[in-house]
């Protein structure tokens, strides 16, 4: 750092609230991405269990029947689109996002500020008519493209210092994290039935479903070979070096990020998450994949959402817990003073 | 000059009221004219439509105040008036010299009711005033602040009369805000406005944040090249917050809440993702019951355990200093024209609104005597409560008055009713005369300066004399003249 310049250092509370700000964002696009591609693809005759698929991606059983909706297609699209009162939400993801933008208010860029708020003013305006037909899609499609644009104003005028590097750890985790879950729901879901030749092309569309569910639809079918199999699918969202969202290219970032907060900016708190990433990238890349499935994908996905929930507790002890004596970074969180 | 306006704006009427723009002004050159004409330019459907699409800006920008209900919290931005209010040079020079000496005295009051209570030994103020006043901090006496500077920063809030002279309603000497307007009104009227304001040059507002950071500098405990400065703010659930982010990125230092700081061994630091980093001064947007909870309210989520024993130690500055509310409330107020002449030996540059004391009395035979004619405020309320406005009270209420300023004078002031000057402003029925006052806003630290204009506000509703915005009072960008028009060739007398 040059002498004539100072190191204004990063609050802790700010730290965590980058982090969770882009965690929301995420969610918001990844929430978004999945409802479209659900409507878009869903099997005739199985509408309800395509849907139901997003509640098990997103654990929400509970807060689903707790909510007192009924399991069908219109009840689950408002559950995510709408009610303001389930947490999971897009309306309640962005509200967060934008409640930790408001504390973050010194921090980010005015375009950012003013983007989120112009994004949330639409999210408060969805309403039913927008889950009809041919608009849902299209209201997927902006959430999808609102969260794009933040992330793009984000990389063009976010000043790149440590904080800029909690926003993308809490991006880069959230995304491993909806990677990983899909890909376990949709798994078991699609488990081989083998068989007959329609049967066998029903499943290849729910495949391409879930490619699409992770953005990399396009990209698989450029690296896959002509007859691919759910191996390979499983593959490209574990364990592919270039796909976006594949939980080993998220993870591999985590650990350069972590490493640069180390190096960079003297955080030696960073040691313990460093080793904990290291050790998920482990788990991503150790055995042989026909190995996992033989055993089980499942229990190993398990395993690895377990560190990457033990990685965020890591990165909230070393760097948040230190304003919030409890520890840090459970599944949802919004700052909030009294 | 005012045939101008007759042919431009023929329904425009101030009435009795002094008015901020067509009133003749010498040193206003040639301003009022060319800013009207530019208004009947730019007409009235395009006035509003752009007016329109600067509220809109306002709420993109989260530019708002947060109002609080039972069960919603709404978002609302300070109405914005395009039509700005312009001050000439020497209107500014006599105003900016008035800031000065005022702040001058409320510091030197200060440093005295902590210090030796000369002026209360004196008999210039009664001793009760001050000691039993609930803004009084007895943990304040004797304690010495850096360059005598208590009110670091202040806000006085002016008003103009039916005479066109300016008056002296009240001293905001705690946490004043509303200077962020002052500044984003500006660059809104640059956005949206830039054909009006083209070829006109005012003094600028955009130094704030530096002159604020050097006074906190100024201040901190000796030895730091590069004090570590923070704003304290109550955090995103308080109405101001905007203005504290805006203050906090104008200065370049951080925005903590109470939770990011901790004291340890009387020295204050706050939390960062490397571990504690020392802070050394706080300009706290925090009212001083809620800055310590060992000392002031004991339930305060909001302060810093410990912060009032560091600052005792010397080992941070805190701004404004705790105990300033004790000088700027309605009691004291009537005393400020004694205050300045006691500390500076001079006349107010600008004059109170004429205040009569009940606990004297001739002004308590005065008030008596003219009950239906004056303006009753009891000194220990604020908010408006207890006021009884003379000319617009029942009978009943005016011996209801009578009889509450016979129970005890000493709680009560009276002053007579202000015509409150208005401008031109974009209403209902066009542009029309709305009544308007003015909150500069002054910095000390080793010493004082004035930013140039300051908060013009302006009651909305016709006829209203309420300029706050929790009664949607908006406002104006306050135009100050840096051209000396009554010197040269622009005198239009």
């Amino acid at each position: 750092m040059s002498t004539y310049m100072r190191d204004p250092g990063l609050l802790a509370r700010d730290a965590e609230g980058l982090f969770w700000m882009a965690r929301y964002l995420e969610r918001v696009e990844n929430l978004a991405r999945l409802i479209d591609v659900t409507q878009s693809f869903e099997s005739p005759g199985f509408e309800a269990d395509a849907w139901w698929g997003l509640i098990r991606i997103n654990a929400d059983e509970e807060n689903f029947s707790k909510r007192g909706f009924s399991p069908d297609a219109i009840h689950i699209k408002r559950f995510y689109l709408l009610d303001k009162g389930n947490p999971t939400s897009i309306p309640s993801s962005l509200e967060d996002a934008r409640t930790n933008a408001r504390t973050l208010r010194p921090l980010i860029s005015t375009e950012m500020w003013r983007q989120i708020n112009v994004f949330h003013r639409f999210v408060g305006r969805i309403g039913a008519a927008d889950l009809e037909g041919d608009a849902l899609s299209r209201v997927c499609t902006r959430l999808k493209d609102a969260v794009q644009a933040h992330t793009g104003i984000t990389e063009g005028t976010l000043y790149r210092d440590q904080g800029w590097y909690f926003y993308e750890l809490g991006r880069l985790l959230e995304r491993a994290d909806q990677t990983t879950r899909m890909l376990d729901i949709k798994y078991t879901a699609l488990l081989p039935h083998g068989g007959r030749e329609e049967q066998r092309v029903a499943e290849l569309t729910q495949w391409h479903a879930v490619l699409r569910g992770a953005a990399g639809y396009h990209a698989f079918k450029r690296r896959a070979r002509a007859e691919f199999s759910a191996e390979d699918v499983v593959h490209f969202l574990l364990r592919d070096a270039s796909s976006p969202r594949s939980a080993l290219l998220c993870v591999r970032r985590m650990e350069s990020h972590l490493d640069d907060l180390r190096r960079l900016y003297g955080l030696h708190a960073a040691g313990e998450a460093i080793e904990s990433a290291e050790l998920l990238r482990e788990i991503l890349v150790e055995k042989p994949l026909s190995h996992i499935l033989a055993t089980g994908l499942h229990d190993y996905l398990d395993i690895v959402q377990i560190q990457l929930q033990k990685l965020a507790a890591c990165i909230g002890r070393g760097f948040f817990r230190d304003w919030r004596p409890e520890p840090a970074a459970t599944q949802t969180q919004v700052q909030a003073q009294a | 000059m005012s045939e101008i306006f007759d042919s431009l704006w023929p329904d425009y009427d101030p009435g009795r009221f002094f008015c901020e723009l067509t009133a003749h002004r010498a040193d206003a050159g040639p301003v009022p004219r060319l800013l009207a004409e530019r208004l009947g330019r730019i007409g009235l459907p395009d006035l509003r439509a752009r007016a329109a699409q600067a509220e809109t800006d306002l709420i993109d920008l989260g530019i708002t105040f947060t109002v609080y209900s039972d069960a919603t919290a709404i978002d609302r931005i300070l109405p914005f008036d395009c039509i700005p209010r312009v001050l000439t040079h020497g209107e500014w020079d006599l105003l900016e010299r008035a800031c000065k000496q005022r702040v001058a005295a409320l510091n030197l009051f200060l440093g005295d009711v902590y210090g030796k209570h000369r002026i209360i030994k004196d008999g210039v103020i009664p001793a009760d005033l001050v000691f039993n006043n609930s803004n009084y901090r007895p943990e304040m006496q004797d304690f010495p602040v850096p360059h005598g500077t208590y009110a670091h920063i202040c806000g006085i809030d002016i008003i103009r009369d039916e005479f066109g002279d300016f008056r002296v309603l009240e001293d905001n000497a705690r946490t004043p805000s509303g200077v962020s307007y002052v500044i984003e009104n500006r660059h809104l009227m640059l956005r949206t406005f830039p054909d009006l304001m083209a070829g006109i040059k005012l003094m600028p507002v955009d130094d704030y944040g530096r002159r604020l950071r050097a006074a906190m500098s100024e201040i901190a405990p000796g030895g730091h090249g590069d004090p570590q400065v923070v704003l304290l703010s109550p955090g995103i659930y308080n109405s101001a917050y905007f203005e504290h982010v805006f203050l906090a990125r104008e200065m370049g230092v951080p925005l903590v809440v109470g939770a990011d700081l901790v004291v340890e061994n009387e020295r204050v630091f706050m939390r960062t993702t490397a571990g504690l980093k020392p802070v050394h001064t706080i300009y706290r947007r925090l009212n001083d019951d809620y800055l310590d909870p060992a000392v002031f309210k004991a339930d305060s989520m909001l302060g810093v355990r410990g912060l009032i024993g560091a600052w005792r130690a010397g080992n941070v500055a805190i701004a404004n200093a705790v105990g300033t509310g004790v000088a700027d409330d309605k009691a004291v107020y009537a005393y400020m024209p004694r205050i300045i002449k006691y500390y500076l030996g001079e006349e107010p540059l600008i004059k109170n609104v004429d205040t009569h004391i009940c606990r004297e009395a001739e002004g308590l035979q005065y008030t008596l005597d003219n009950l239906d004619k004056l303006v009753t405020k009891p000194v220990g309320e604020s908010g408006g409560y207890g006021i009884t406005i003379g000319p617009r009270a029942s009978k009943e209420e005016l011996e209801a008055s009578r009889a509450a300023i016979l129970a005890d004078p000493g709680n009560w002031i009276s002053q007579p009713m202000i015509g409150l000057s208005v401008g031109p402003t974009l209403a209902e029925e066009g542009i029309g005369p709305r009544h308007l006052d003015l909150r500069p806003f002054i910095i000390t630290g080793r010493e004082s300066w004035v930013l140039p204009g300051g908060l013009s506000r302006v009651a909305m509703k016709r006829g209203s004399l309420i300029v706050n915005s929790s009664q949607g009072g908006g406002s104006k960008d306050t135009w100050v003249l840096a051209e000396n028009f009554a010197a040269g060739e622009g005198g239009a007398a």
